[in-house]
């Protein structure tokens, strides 16, 4: 009975992520058809001849009516046909290919340098909350958090790369490079991708933390003589669980963002700065799957933390 | 104030501080013993610092109050001496703590057993096997069910009332020198109340406990308090022995909360008249109607009633029985879905919004709790002109003119006006409350548990209150509540509510008399008396949830019900039965089986009614 | 009757204690909003004027912050920089916040299927990535003023109406809601005489973060030179044209980057001072 609850929710979870993706791509695709003009005549330039344009608008269902052409651009998302590029002619999904490992490296080396220190921030402060410890973080983290990306990775090229010349300013990697090496390519860009995740999510986890250590349980602990370390681990932890899943994957979110401005600071070969540059171009089905792609990857993580959420709550999990 | 005394305390003094800057006296030169295995209680209302000296007693301030007193000695520990590290190992080891709300003190993502000997693991007292082996002793001692197994559940899978003994298992198993009960079961059901009390007692005599025993309710720390202490604004009123202190009060305060604890009955005109409000086969709940036009989750299963012109016509019954339910489908905040309502005849539709201006402004609704009741972003003024402006058309200083005499009305300065609820009393916000259904010049209020979140002296004037105004413009109540003395206090006709049916109906006086319904009965003899001993005499029943049960059908009392005729009452509807006291009840058994099958105790001594006037 | 009223609870509602750093990001916000106003008075030079024959010039007594990649004053670009960033995000945050609350409240107290269809579609909205979300409408629609304030706004539409929602719903379900309705109100006398009024607190502190998203947003967009297009500047913009001056320790990049700092900052440290929480006061109420 207890496990037919849970993966109802879990599964009412997935059902409502999928819908959601759907209603998404309808937007993506409504975004690009508000572009002025025929795509074909842009492809091909002013000197283009009349049937020229007319070949390429067949050849790219452009005649077709709006709703057909999203089935269909929405049957190649699902199979993996991801249509040409504007701009060079080069298949989407080739392009992709050749640049997400690089993207996923960059936020996968962040995220496992900022969840466990936001964590170890954000529980210590809640321990310790009131403490000068406590409101120094509270600044620090408030500061970090109000600072743009761009700043952090400027200042950070400033101090390390060009005053102290102990790191690269460009992150360049070939794969051949030394572990060491690595550390130093990668210095910069993960430091400056975790400096604001880490402030939002230390704060989130402390902000969960805190609201459970208000509760009467807490305090009946307290009364038990609960020393203050096991207050916060065994009594509130567990009840903090959902809050904190949701702290972190909505901040590894604010990832996407991030991600964009560091790629483009420091010349990395990824996926959000080949749509960067596919925006300047205006090559729309490059940033149509790039979209998509960043979308499916935020619901994701959404879709986790609600799924620890329900795991985490006895409530829910027995009846 | 021997050295055999379990606890002492002398010229207490907390702290708090206060909004403005500088220090509020919480509690002052409070000074008090208790001998070793005696039990003793603090007594006072909201604010009295009750809870505040309890908590003292372990070393522990809520919100940066601060402690001091002269002596504050625990089972020979001076507490106020202990550092932070010692305090921790002194508290749960030493002094144990029973907190009001069990539901809230048992954290939500652990499992019963591990928090009832998280005590004794934590404080190196057993191993984990030996604590489990003690919790079940002790749960068996709290007569919980299933005592080997509850432990493994979690805490939202047992009931309140279990869950309020599992927290004195908690409590006990490190066998504290001295354990702190704070208001244990006022969160309670009466009836669910009495069995928690009990067993609370029998563990505090058969282990010779030392207790404190916080409570605003005299009557349920006679039942279990060896002396009492009597605080008012964080001062000591009266010290004495529990027998002595009810008999013969020393301080006037003491005199008035004993008053208070048992409301004088106030007078009702005799009318008859044709009905003011009439109600029949109300079934409402709440949800989206199904296919038989049924509400998913049904609340009240076809109610019937009438109220006479100026008269008071009360509802009875514990949480969850759908009392206040009642009071929005007439008021028209939640249509039935079946039924009809009729105000002088006149039929009204289900939801407010299809209903006349006129018929709205003849039926005001008053709520619970004043802190919500009242928009904080608005001044009295502001709040009293709306319904003027709205039923009455009256701006300006006309209005200005009758909110005054509205204020005097329910006996406030009309300095008031300028005021945001957030700077009113408990007591002045539902005066505030009744002025502006009052605006609307109703004929019927609606009076949802008006009194239940105000401290008893204060609930008894606004009784007065009520009884007043009835005399005065001939306002009718439908008047509901969950406290027995005071719907008997008010009401001059009583209908009492079990799992969304109306189980008994008659007149105040008939409801006294026997025979009764059986659950009637069972909550009438669950409210504890003001003298030592009654719970010993008390009735007992098996605890069961008074919550609205699906439809049903026969008679949704019949798992708890000591007179019930097994297939029968479990299979088919109770009949409506008309008796000779002229009640109306809904019981498969006869007039002369509940007669025979009553005991001569419990409610017979209710029976002289001394019909006191107020003015 | 005589019960005392609790005459502590007056200064509650008065005064809203602000803390020592919520005073000086109050100070910091209104300076910046006091430049932006007034920012052809207080520049020395144009906004467009080449003042110096030094690109990436250090600070001086002349240049207080240094001079551009093309030789002009940086404080004077600054200042005039400050009408952009704070203004757009000013505009956003006041449509979004507009749509948010408007429709948030509407949901509250309608609820059902209006209810319904409108919270779907804000959780659709939600779960886009802003930035993301902008770099496809500007591929789309170019980088106009109007093109990137709707933009913002429609990012932060979903956020503010998702808080107006929750505090609307908490409110709607009090009881003083309930006797208006019973009273018999119509659903918007209920909206702007109960609930709007009891939503202030949570609804600034709301707009002030959303403030200070939308100049991030803005700024990044800026950076990547799909935001605001020259010859107007704001900070972001101003970082962006002058990122070659690294090199060389420039305060012409550094500066605007600072300016955007200081004022997300002060608006983050005005909004931890105002939220300060009350303090329970008797350990007894029931």
């Amino acid at each position: 009975m207890r496990n037919k609850v849970v993966m109802r929710l879990i599964g009412a979870r997935i059902g409502a992520n999928v819908l959601l993706l759907l209603a998404i791509s309808l937007l993506v695709f409504l975004g690009t058809e508000l572009l002025p003009g025929n795509v074909a005549e842009i492809v091909l330039g002013q000197g283009a001849t009349l049937e020229a344009v007319a070949g390429l608008s067949a050849a790219m269902h452009l005649n077709q009516p709006a709703a057909l052409r999203y089935l269909i651009w929405l049957g190649g998302l699902v199979s993996g046909n991801l249509g040409q590029s504007l701009v060079n002619g080069d298949s989407v999904a080739a392009l992709i290919a050749s640049r997400l490992p690089n993207s996923l490296l960059l936020a996968g080396l962040t995220a496992l340098v900022s969840v466990p220190a936001a964590l170890a921030l954000g529980i210590t402060a809640a321990i310790w909350r009131g403490t000068l410890y406590d409101r120094v973080v509270s600044v620090v983290t408030i500061a970090s958090v109000s600072v743009p990306e761009f700043l952090v990775a400027t200042l950070a090229v400033l101090i390390f790369a060009v005053r102290l010349h102990w790191l690269p300013a460009l992150a360049y990697f070939d794969g051949t490079d030394s572990l060491s090496g690595l550390i130093r390519v990668f210095a910069l860009p993960v430091a400056t991708l975790s400096f604001a995740i880490v402030a939002q999510m230390a704060r989130m986890t402390r902000a969960a933390l805190v609201n459970t250590l208000e509760s009467s349980y807490v305090e009946m602990a307290v009364l038990k003589g609960t020393p203050p370390a096991r207050v916060v681990l065994w009594h509130a932890l567990p009840n903090a669980v959902g809050p904190i899943a949701n702290a972190i994957a909505l901040s590894l979110s604010f990832l996407l963002g991030g991600i964009i401005i560091v790629e483009t600071i420091f010349d990395y070969p990824g996926l959000a700065r080949l749509m960067v540059d596919a925006v300047s171009t205006r090559d729309m089905p490059l940033i149509q799957a790039c979209a998509m792609l960043f979308c499916t990857f935020y619901l994701l993580l959404v879709l986790f933390a609600d799924i620890a959420a329900i795991l985490s709550n006895p409530r829910l999990r027995l009846r | 104030m021997n050295a055999e005394a379990a606890v002492q305390v002398a010229d207490l003094r907390v702290t708090a501080p206060g909004l403005t800057g500088g220090q509020v006296m919480v509690v002052d030169a409070v000074s008090f013993a208790i001998g070793r295995g005696e039990v003793a209680a603090l007594i006072g209302e909201s604010g009295s610092g009750k809870t505040t000296i309890a908590l003292s007693l372990m070393g522990y301030a809520r919100g940066g109050c601060r402690i001091s007193a002269a002596t504050l000695r625990v089972g020979g520990t001076d507490v106020l001496g202990l550092s932070r590290r010692a305090l921790a190992r002194f508290r749960g080891r030493h002094v144990c703590y029973i907190a009001q709300s069990a539901a809230a003190a048992f954290n939500p993502a652990r499992r019963i057993m591990a928090q009832v000997i998280e005590g004794a693991l934590i404080h190196g007292l057993m191993k984990r096997e030996a604590a489990e082996a003690k919790a079940i002793t002790l749960f068996r001692a709290l007569q919980l069910p299933e005592p080997e197994r509850i432990g493994s559940r979690f805490p939202h899978q047992v009931s309140g009332g279990q869950l309020q003994r599992l927290l004195a298992a908690m409590a006990l198993i490190t066998d504290p020198e001295l354990l702190i009960l704070d208001e244990p079961t006022t969160a309670l059901d009466v009836t669910t109340q009495i069995e928690v009390l009990r067993a609370f007692k029998r563990v505090v005599r058969e282990r010779r406990v030392t207790a404190l025993y916080v409570s605003h309710d005299l009557a349920v720390v006679a039942q279990i308090a060896d002396h009492i202490i009597v605080l008012r604004n964080g001062r000591m009123q009266e010290e004495a022995a529990t027998a002595r202190l009810l008999a013969a009060p020393a301080h006037e305060y003491t005199a008035s909360l004993l008053a208070a604890a048992e409301p004088a009955l106030r007078a009702a005109p005799a009318q008859t008249a044709r009905p003011l409000l009439e109600i029949a086969g109300i079934v409402a709940g709440y949800g989206r109607p199904g296919n038989s036009g049924l509400p998913p989750v049904p609340v009240l299963h076809g109610i019937d009633l009438a109220i006479r012109p100026g008269s008071a016509f009360g509802v009875v019954g514990e949480s969850g029985c759908g009392k206040s339910t009642l009071a929005r489908v007439v008021a028209g905040l939640l249509p039935p879905a079946r039924g009809m309502i009729r105000l002088e005849g006149e039929t009204l539709a289900g939801a407010a919004a299809s209903r006349t201006r006129e018929q709205l402004r003849r039926i005001q609704i008053v709520f619970q709790m004043p802190d919500t009741a009242l928009n904080p972003a608005r001044t009295v003024a502001r709040i009293i002109a709306r319904p003027l402006v709205f039923y009455h058309g009256l701006s300006g200083a006309a209005a200005r003119q009758r909110s005054a005499e509205l204020l005097e009305l329910v006996h406030l300065p009309p300095s008031l006006v300028a005021r945001y609820p957030g700077e009113l009393s408990g007591g002045q916000k539902q005066r505030v409350n009744l002025a502006r259904a009052l605006a609307a010049e109703p004929s019927l209020v609606l009076c949802d548990e008006v009194t239940s979140a105000l401290d008893t002296v204060v609930g008894a004037a606004i009784l007065d209150l009520l009884t007043e105004l009835r005399e005065k413009l001939g306002l009718s109540y439908l008047f509901i509540s969950h406290d027995l003395a005071t719907v008997r206090a008010l009401c001059d006709e009583v209908m009492v509510l079990y799992a969304g049916r109306s189980v008994e109906r008659g007149s105040r006086d008939t409801l006294l008399r026997r025979p009764l319904h059986p659950y009637s009965d069972l909550l009438l003899s669950s409210v504890p008396e003001l003298r030592p001993g009654w719970l010993e005499t008390a009735p007992s029943a098996p605890a069961g949830i008074g919550r609205v049960v699906g439809m049903l059908d026969g008679c949704p009392f019949f798992p708890r019900c000591g007179a019930r005729i097994s297939d029968l009452c479990a299979q088919e509807k109770p009949p409506l039965r008309h008796l000779a006291k002229g009640a109306e009840i809904a019981c498969h058994r006869t007039e002369e089986q509940l007669l025979s099958l009553q005991p001569d105790t419990g409610a017979a001594k209710l029976l002289p009614l001394a019909t006191a006037s107020t003015s | 009757m005589n019960e005392a009223a609790p005459a502590t609870h007056r200064r509650v509602r008065l005064g809203v204690h602000l803390s020592l750093a919520g005073l000086f990001g109050t100070i910091v916000v209104g300076g910046w909003i006091l430049v932006a106003l007034a920012a052809p008075a207080l520049a020395q030079h144009g906004e467009a004027q080449i003042v110096s024959g030094t690109v990436f010039g250090p600070m001086s007594r002349r240049f207080p912050l240094g001079t551009d990649y093309l030789g002009r004053d940086v404080l004077s670009l600054i200042l005039y920089g400050a009408r952009y960033t704070i203004g757009l995000a000013l505009a956003a945050t006041a449509l979004a916040a507009l749509c948010g609350i408007t429709l948030g409240t509407l949901a509250a107290a309608s609820g059902g299927a209006f209810d319904g269809v409108l919270s779907r579609s804000m959780d659709t909205l939600i779960s886009l990535p802003g930035l993301m979300f902008a770099l496809v409408m500007v591929a789309a629609l170019g980088a106009s003023v109007p093109v990137l304030v709707g933009t913002a706004a429609v990012i932060y539409t979903p956020g503010a109406f998702r808080i107006a929602r929750s505090v609307a719903v908490d409110i709607n379900a009090m009881e003083f809601v309930l006797v208006a309705r019973a009273r018999g109100e119509k659903t918007h006398t209920i909206m702007i005489e109960e609930i709007l009024p009891n939503m202030v607190l949570p609804v600034l502190t709301d707009f002030g973060l959303r403030f200070v998203f939308i100049v991030l947003l803005l700024s990044s967009l800026s950076f990547l030179g799909l935001g605001i297009q020259p010859p107007a500047a704001d900070w972001g913009s101003l970082v962006r044209e002058n990122i070659q001056g690294l090199g060389y320790g420039a305060p012409a990049v550094i500066m605007p980057a600072v300016a955007i700092a200081t004022l997300t900052i002060g608006v983050n440290l005005m909004i931890d001072g105002f939220g300060g929480r009350r303090r329970r006061l008797f350990a007894d109420e029931r």
